[in-house]
C-alpha cells in the first residue's frame, strides 16, 4: 500500500468543513460555550480539549445540528444547520460520549438499521458492514447481541456505525474514554487510517496523549472559551518550556525549597508530592539544585507534554 | 460524479452507484423501520399473545358468563353477551397497547437505550422520530386488531361487513392513547408515573367504559365522565360496527372525537419531544 494522495472529500473546494464565529450556548443562566471561533479545513483533524463542563460536548452537539446555537454564525459543509440540519447530517458520522446502540439487537442488525436511517439500499448497507465489521475486528461477533460485548467492542461498534453512510465529517466525543490501553491503541490505530483517508476528524478528548496522536490543530478550552489553540507543537512551545524537572523530597519540605531553586527555572510549581521546575536545560537545572545542597529523594527530567500545557492553562483544580 | 478512489484498503470511499429514487423514503418511515426491526426480534410471542388473549376473554366471559347473562336477561341489547363484549374487548385491547408501548418504550428510546439520539445523528428531525414511532405503534394495533377479528368471527361475533371499517376504528382508539401518552412520557424522569397512569387511568376506563356493561348501568356522574373519555367512543364505535347497527352521524362523531385526542396528543407530543430531545 502506498501513501497516495487523499481522496476527493470537497477539499477541492477550499470551502471550510466547519466555520464558527461567535458561538455561545446557554441552557437558562448557564453559559456552556461563551463565543468560540474556529474554522475546520477539509482532511483536517481537530481537537477540542478542555475539562469536564468545558463546553466540548455543547460545541459538538452545535457542529452535529443536534443543538441549535444560542449566538452567532456556524456553517458546517458550508450548510446552515437550523435549516439544512439533515442534508449536513446525512454527510456526517458522529459518536456521541455515551453508546446508543440497540443493546437487543446483534452487532450486524445495528449496522443495518443505521444505514436504513440514511436509505441506504439494504445490498450496500450489507456490502460495506461486511467492510467494517473488519475495520473494527468484530466479524466473529457479527450475529451476536450487542449487550454481552465489552466496552471496547461497544465503541468500535459505533465508531464502524458512524461510518455506514461513508461520511466525509466524523465526530467524535471522547471516543476512548474508559477503554483499556489496548482498545485505545486499537482505536487510534483505526482513527489514524480514517484521517489517511482524507476524512475530516474533529475530536473531544481529555487525553493529552490522544490529542497528540491524532490531532493536526487543537485548541484547549476553559469555560466556555478557547483558553489556546495551534498545534500540539505550537502549544508547548507557547505555553510551556522545553523540559520539565521533576523532584520529590520528603513530605512537608517542598514548601520550604522551593524558593531556593526558583531562581533556577522559568516557572515552579509547588505540588503536595513534588516540586516541578519548567526550563529548557532540564540537567543543568537539576545539577544546580545539587549544588545549592538540595538533595531530593528521587528526581526526573522529561520533556514538556501536552498536559502540563493542559494543566498550567486549565489549572490544577478538580472539575465536576 | 461517483468516481471511487479506492482508499488504503478500500474500506471508505466506497463509491457505490445508490440509485437516487432509493434515497427518497420519507424519514418517518426511516424511524418506523427502526421499531420493525425490533418487531422482527419478539414478533412470534406478540402474535401468540394477540391471539390468546382474546381467546381466553371470549371464551372465559363471553361464552361461559356470557351464558349466564342470555339465560337471565336474553343478552344486551338483543344480542348474545359475547357479541356484546367482544368489540368493547377489542376497543380495550387497542387502548392497552396504544398506551403500553409509548410509555415504556418511549423512555428506553429517550433515556435507556438512547435509540432516538441515534436516530437524530442520522439525518432524521426530532419529527420524524415522533412520528415514525407513533406510526409503528399504530401499524402494531392494526396487526393486533385484525388477528382480533379473526377469532370474533371465529366466535359467530362479526355480525356485518361494517366490521372491516373496525380495523381504522381500533387503530384511531388506540392511538387516542398513545399520542398523548407518548407526549407525557416524554416529560418524565422517572418510570414511577407509567405505573401510576396504568392503575389510575387505563385499568379504570378498561373497566368502566362500556367495555363490559352498558354504562346506562353507572351513577348519573360517572356516566358523564365516561363520555368525555375517548375509550367510551371507541367501544360504541367498534360494537356499532361489528354489530352492523351503524348510526351515520353519531358514529362519524365518536371517530371525530378519537381523532380530536390523536391530533391534540399529536400537537403536544411535538413541543414535548422538542423540548426533551433538542437542547
Amino acid at each position: 500500500m502506498t501513501d497516495a494522495p487523499v481522496a476527493d472529500r470537497g477539499a477541492n473546494t477550499g470551502t471550510p468543513m466547519v466555520e464558527a464565529h461567535g458561538l455561545v450556548k446557554r441552557f437558562g443562566d448557564f453559559v456552556a460555550v461563551d463565543g468560540v471561533d474556529f474554522t475546520i479545513a477539509a482532511g483536517e483533524s481537530f481537537g477540542f480539549l478542555g475539562p469536564n463542563g468545558a463546553g466540548k460536548t455543547s460545541t459538538m452537539r452545535m457542529i452535529s445540528c443536534i443543538s441549535p446555537l444560542s449566538e452567532g454564525t456556524l456553517r458546517v459543509l458550508d450548510l446552515d444547520p437550523a435549516t439544512d440540519g439533515a442534508r449536513i447530517r446525512s454527510r456526517m458520522g458522529l459518536v456521541p460520549q455515551e453508546d446508543s446502540l440497540d443493546l437487543e439487537l446483534t452487532v450486524l442488525d445495528n449496522l443495518m438499521i443505521y444505514g436504513r436511517y440514511f436509505d441506504l439500499p439494504r445490498k450496500v448497507i450489507r456490502a460495506r458492514a461486511e467492510q467494517l465489521l473488519d475495520f473494527a475486528q468484530l466479524t466473529d461477533r457479527a450475529n451476536d447481541r450487542v449487550d454481552p460485548l465489552s466496552g471496547g467492542m461497544k465503541r468500535r461498534l459505533t465508531i464502524a456505525r458512524a461510518l455506514i453512510s461513508d461520511p466525509d465529517l466524523l465526530i467524535l466525543d471522547e471516543p476512548t474514554t474508559g477503554l483499556d490501553p489496548q482498545a485505545r491503541h486499537l482505536l487510534w490505530d483505526r482513527l489514524y487510517r480514517l484521517k489517511q483517508d482524507g476524512v475530516t476528524l474533529v475530536i473531544t478528548t481529555h487525553y493529552m496523549d490522544e490529542a497528540e496522536q491524532l490531532c493536526d490543530r487543537l485548541v484547549v478550552m476553559d469555560k466556555g472559551r478557547f483558553a489556546a489553540e495551534g498545534t500540539p507543537r505550537q502549544l508547548i512551545d507557547r505555553h510551556s518550556t522545553k523540559e520539565v524537572v521533576e523532584l520529590r523530597f520528603r513530605p512537608g519540605q517542598h514548601e520550604d525549597i522551593a524558593p531556593e531553586l526558583a531562581h533556577l527555572a522559568e516557572r515552579v510549581e509547588v505540588l503536595p508530592d513534588r516540586i516541578l521546575l519548567y526550563t529548557d536545560d532540564g540537567d543543568a537545572a537539576l545539577a544546580e539544585a545539587g549544588r545549592l545542597g538540595h538533595v531530593p529523594q528521587n528526581t526526573l527530567v522529561r520533556r514538556s507534554t501536552l498536559e502540563d500545557v493542559f494543566l498550567r492553562l486549565t489549572g490544577r483544580t478538580l472539575v465536576d | 460524479m461517483t468516481t471511487s478512489t479506492n482508499s488504503v484498503d478500500g474500506l471508505f470511499r466506497h463509491g457505490e452507484v445508490v440509485p437516487a429514487r432509493r434515497l427518497t423514503t420519507p424519514m418517518w418511515l426511516r424511524a418506523a423501520a427502526y421499531w420493525g426491526y425490533q418487531y422482527k426480534r419478539t414478533w412470534r410471542s406478540s402474535v401468540i399473545t394477540s391471539f390468546l388473549i382474546p381467546v381466553l376473554y371470549l371464551t372465559s366471559m363471553g361464552v361461559a358468563l356470557g351464558s349466564l347473562i342470555d339465560r337471565h336477561s336474553h343478552g344486551v341489547g338483543g344480542v348474545t353477551y359475547v357479541a356484546y363484549l367482544a368489540p368493547g374487548l377489542l376497543a380495550g385491547t387497542c387502548m392497552q397497547i396504544g398506551a403500553n408501548d409509548t410509555m415504556w418504550p418511549v423512555m428506553a428510546a429517550i433515556k435507556w437505550m438512547r435509540t432516538y439520539l441515534a436516530m437524530l445523528a442520522a439525518p432524521l428531525s426530532i419529527y420524524d422520530v415522533l412520528l415514525g414511532h407513533l406510526a409503528w405503534v399504530a401499524a402494531r394495533i392494526a396487526i393486533v386488531v385484525t388477528i382480533y377479528l379473526g377469532i370474533m368471527a371465529a366466535f359467530g361475533t362479526v355480525y356485518s361487513p361494517w366490521a372491516i371499517l373496525a380495523l381504522p376504528a381500533g387503530v384511531l382508539a388506540g392511538m387516542a392513547f398513545g399520542a398523548p401518552i407518548a407526549a407525557f412520557a416524554a416529560t418524565q424522569d422517572k418510570d414511577a408515573g407509567f405505573s401510576t397512569l396504568y392503575r389510575f387511568v387505563v385499568i379504570p376506563l378498561f373497566l368502566f367504559s362500556g367495555t363490559f356493561f352498558p354504562i346506562s348501568q353507572l351513577p348519573h356522574l360517572l356516566q358523564y365522565l365516561a363520555y368525555a373519555t375517548p375509550l367510551f367512543h371507541g367501544v360504541a364505535l367498534c360494537r356499532d360496527l361489528t354489530l352492523g347497527q351503524v348510526h351515520g352521524w353519531v358514529d362519524l362523531g365518536h371517530a371525530a372525537y378519537l381523532m380530536v385526542w390523536v391530533l391534540a396528543g399529536y400537537g403536544v407530543a411535538r413541543l414535548t419531544f422538542a423540548k426533551r430531545m433538542v437542547v
